[in-house]
């Protein structure tokens, strides 16, 4: 039963994360909430899961979607430096104080989010069409 | 025109109205940026990756969702090439924090490589359908999930 839903946090951390949406983000509480999985453990897993899903999706993307390799450097390549320190520091700073930090990132990293979505939203409510408007893009 | 066609009518010009209107917001925010100016964003953009960076590293995740709005607004990608680089920019990040981690002891067996068959096939799953269902409705509803979850993880911890 443990291993089912191990494989079904993982679907449906994938399937986020395959949208773009940031699967990692949903993964990890799942794993610390329902199956008991320690915090530093489900990050672990949520990285390493992410790798080969990350190989499989781009190789898929380069065709499809296509890929701006500048932007990507740009953006990897400082990012691998703070990512290895923190990463390193991790050793020092209990899975509780890392489970409160991650919380607290989400709920701000959602706030924000949605604020900017329906944002959106309400200036498309706003404008003449009232009725039956549908929140999509 | 029937009711109905009057309806479809008038959800089409909102939906056209929309997407006018968030062009038009993305235009001004994009007023915004140029006055930065090319090395602005560049700048920006570096200082923003580190906390990707930090994110990754620190927290296992969460670095993707920052990267998605470095690139749509302060390097002006649209949204799909946005998420195909991003999901390959957060890949190098992964692998070599992934190292430390399991270096450290952190990746238990068999558990992660259950979790990371199901990814697998969830990415799949995930990049097919994306096409089709990524709206506002369900990002606001990811965003909530997101929310609900970190006070739940709070809860947890404080033994409430």
């Amino acid at each position: 039963m443990q291993i089912f839903l191990l494989i079904l946090a993982g679907i449906v951390g994938g399937i986020i994360g395959g949208m773009g949406m940031g699967g990692g983000t949903l993964l990890i509480p799942i794993l610390t909430i329902f199956l008991d999985v320690e915090q530093k453990n489900a990050q672990a897993i949520n990285l390493v899961a992410f790798i080969p899903m990350a190989i499989i999706v781009t190789v898929i993307n380069i065709k499809r979607k296509g890929i701006d390799y500048k932007s990507v450097v740009l953006v990897a390549a400082p990012a691998l430096v703070t990512s290895v320190i923190s990463a390193l520091l991790v050793k020092k700073i209990s899975s509780k104080a890392l489970s409160i930090g991650f919380a607290i990132f989400l709920i701000i990293l959602g706030v924000t989010m949605m604020i900017d979505t329906m944002r959106k939203c309400i200036y498309a409510y706003v404008r003449k069409c009232k009725e039956n408007y549908i929140c999509n893009d | 025109m029937s009711n109905k066609e009057n309806t479809v009518q008038r959800q089409q010009s909102c939906d056209r109205d929309f997407s006018k209107m968030s062009y038009k917001m993305m235009q001004r925010d994009k007023k915004g940026l140029d006055k930065l100016g090319k090395k602005g964003r560049i700048i920006l953009t570096v200082i923003a990756s580190l906390f990707v960076g930090v994110a990754n590293g620190l927290f296992g995740g969460g670095g993707g969702m920052l990267v998605i709005p470095i690139f749509t607004i302060l390097l002006g990608l649209e949204e799909k090439l946005a998420h195909s680089s991003a999901i390959l920019t957060i890949l190098p990040l992964s692998i070599v924090s992934g190292i430390v981690y399991i270096v450290q002891g952190n990746f238990t067996i068999p558990d992660g490589l259950w979790v990371g068959g199901g990814v697998i096939i969830g990415g799949l799953i995930g990049t097919f359908v994306m096409k089709k269902l990524s709206n506002n409705v369900l990002k606001i509803v990811f965003y909530t999930l997101m929310i609900v979850a970190g006070a739940s993880t709070l809860v947890k911890n404080f033994g409430v």
